[in-house]
């Protein structure tokens, strides 16, 4: 009896599978490796600070996918402190639910390069993001600060013309952070080729605003004569704009700047004149970058620390002239996008 | 000054001192560096100090009483933030200038209240409101750090007006200095702000309702926070709220201290934050003008700091009977 009961099994078994063979046969493989590799792991986001256009962009366009394959994605929000978000990343690593990615905007060249170090030692893929620092990540995903400030000093002295009193003016970062430092050393390698364009002031604004309006004012006191100005952030550059405009100097100083490409911040700038060029990052196309380099790391088995890519985004500097409906994002969009 | 005109150096305090040093740095810059002394200029350095000295004025007062507040800085960003969300979201002007009034008002009551009536020093209740304006707007009532001015409204139109050519706040500043050393010097709660600061107990013993006037001080300060946040926000079209992790914080304390308000309470008026904020506006601008990278301003402007307390030192040397009880 038993020996026909394992027949008769077989038989049905057989018959099952003969039968179902051709949808079988039209399954794609791939989704169900996926979805194996990436189900239920955690992406986490630790910016700067949440509060800013780039990370609220960034945090968007992550969420965004890593719903869409079952992960977990958090975001941490140190407001601006280095040793908040080293504590955050500390924790990240200690906890239970240590994530299987880490993302990580660093604030200066040295400040988490230990915890990272930690992190990959934990299994931890660790991505840099928008910020360089001393420390082979896995994948260093955003701008090439050098030659981003290579644009912007071909922007502004394609502002200034060939007639112009050719007298450029900085309004630097700090000089802590990478990309102040490293946007400084791509002006200069423009200015080098251009040996007749001159910078007559480089103050530092400490990335604030009123700093930058005051540094500015004094800048263009001592250089009436300034055709455009650099300063490095469009976080500040609202601080040179009010200068310029104070001095009465609106449509003679050509403003440049740099940003994360949100509407408000950017083109709105261009379209009023307030700024003469921003050279933009491409933020959903960053983020895509980090999309992809996450899925391809949780799938690739390698261990983390392992590998070591860069992934710049493409730049360009926006002039009014070639404003188009899509050069910016909105950050009010995204955010209605969400509430939804 | 004695019969011959000398400077008597024992009379030297350090208002004195900061004022010397001011003059000095201000002739060396104006012999030294092309375009210090253009009129421009001056009104530009006065104008790069007169938030920081709105604020001072405010801290002034706290400190004279014997306070201080550390959540100026936070009501000051915070408050103008909130007002420009509900103007960008749609609400009233009128309704978001009242609902911002009355929270700046309800903020300053906090702080007063718990120094006066709960006893808790100044210094952790300020700390605590700080921060906790700064995170419940932030988090609470704000989307992000920099929130812009709506286009055509007052607060744009106030940044660009100009009387024979000077910036607004600069004339908002001495309005405000003038009314403080007004309220200061002449009027009978002004006075008590100083016998309260200087020995409280005493100040109470006599019948000066030392309690409510603390609460008043607070409220004041708060006032005034919001006050050099609209100029903020009016010329620079936005507000960051960053601003509140800047040394801002420290900056007014300095402004206020190195002037000669000395922090254990009772002694000091305007002209010390004048003289503070002069000295800090011609370094600054000196240094800009001479392109001085920010690490060596910041190692430069405490040089001189430090410079200032140690000769105040060596001149007014501290003693049993200088000392006060609370001298920090």
């Amino acid at each position: 009896m038993k020996i026909i009961r394992t027949f008769m099994a077989a038989a049905a078994v057989l018959a099952v599978s003969v039968f179902s063979a051709p949808s079988f046969a039209a399954e794609d493989p791939g989704p169900a490796a996926y979805s194996q590799a990436l189900k239920g792991k955690r992406v986490m986001l630790i910016p700067m600070a949440m509060g800013f256009d780039l990370a609220q962009g960034w945090a968007h366009f992550l969420k965004k996918e890593v719903d869409a394959w079952g992960g977990t994605f958090e975001t941490r929000d140190p407001n601006w402190v280095v040793d908040a978000g080293a504590q955050a990343i500390t924790d990240a690593i200690s906890s239970d639910t240590r994530p299987d990615v880490l993302i990580i905007h660093s604030p200066d060249l040295n400040s988490y390069a230990k915890l990272m170090k930690k992190a990959q030692a934990a299994g931890t893929y660790v991505l840099l993001v928008d910020n360089p620092a001393n420390f082979p990540a896995d994948a260093f995903v955003g701008s090439d600060w050098d030659r981003l400030g290579q644009l912007e000093a071909e922007a502004a002295i394609k502002g200034c013309g060939p007639n112009s009193s050719k007298k450029l003016g900085l309004v630097q970062g700090d000089q802590a952070n990478s990309s102040s430092l490293y946007q400084y050393a791509g002006i200069m390698k423009v200015l080098e080729k251009n040996p007749d364009f001159k910078v007559v002031a480089k103050p530092d604004s400490n990335w604030d605003a009123t700093t930058s309006r005051n540094v500015t004012t004094t800048m263009l006191q001592q250089n009436p004569d300034i055709c455009a100005i650099i300063d490095f952030w469009d976080g500040d550059a609202t601080g040179a704009a009010a200068a310029i405009r104070d001095a009465k100097l609106e449509g003679k100083v050509f403003l440049v700047t740099t940003g994360g490409g949100e509407k408000t911040a950017d083109c709105d700038k261009l379209q009023d004149g307030t700024y003469g060029a921003v050279v933009m990052t491409d933020l959903a196309r960053q983020s895509g970058d980090m999309n992809a380099l996450i899925k391809f790391l949780l799938q690739s088995g390698q261990p983390a620390g392992t590998s070591k890519t860069y992934i710049y985004t493409l730049e360009k500097a926006t002039t009014k002239a070639d404003l188009k409906p899509d050069s910016c994002w909105d950050l009010k969009a995204l955010q209605a996008e969400a509430a939804k | 000054m004695n019969a011959i005109g000398w400077p008597n150096w024992r009379s030297l305090n350090q208002e004195g001192i900061v004022f010397a040093i001011a003059v000095v740095l201000f002739a060396a810059a104006a012999i030294g560096l092309p375009g210090f002394i253009d009129p421009n200029n001056l009104v530009a350095i006065v104008r790069s100090v007169s938030v920081l000295g709105i604020l001072a004025l405010g801290m002034a007062v706290v400190i004279i009483g014997r306070g201080i507040d550390l959540s100026a800085v936070a009501i000051m960003a915070m408050s103008v933030a909130w007002y420009l969300q509900l103007l960008n979201s749609g609400t009233p002007d009128g309704l978001a200038f009242a609902y911002v009034l009355a929270g700046v008002i309800a903020i300053g009551l906090l702080n007063g209240f718990l120094v006066a009536y709960a006893d808790v020093p100044a210094i952790f209740v300020t700390l605590a409101t700080g921060s906790f304006v700064f995170g419940y707007v932030r988090s609470q009532l704000i989307s992000q750090d920099a929130v812009p001015v709506p286009q055509g409204h007052w607060v744009e139109l106030l940044g660009g007006l100009r009387f024979l050519d000077i910036p607004v706040e600069v004339f908002i500043f001495a309005g405000l200095a003038f009314v403080f050393f007004l309220f200061l010097r002449f009027t009978k709660w002004g006075r008590y702000v100083y016998f309260a600061g200087d020995n409280p107990v005493a100040a109470r013993n006599i019948g000066i309702p030392v309690r409510p006037m603390l609460v008043l001080r607070y409220v004041l300060s708060a006032f005034v926070a919001l006050v050099a946040g609209l100029l903020t926000a009016a010329s620079l079209h936005s507000i960051n709220t960053r601003i509140v992790n800047s040394t801002l914080l420290y900056d007014i304390v300095l402004v206020a201290v190195i002037g000669g308000i000395g922090l254990s309470g009772g002694r000091g008026g305007v002209r010390n934050v004048l003289v503070g904020a002069a000295l800090i506006g011609i370094l600054l601008n000196a240094m800009t003008i001479i392109d001085i990278p920010l690490l060596y301003q910041n190692l430069i402007k405490a040089a001189i700091l430090l410079g200032a307390i140690i000769v105040d030192g060596f001149i007014n040397p501290r003693d049993e009977q200088t000392a006060q009880q609370g001298d920090i």
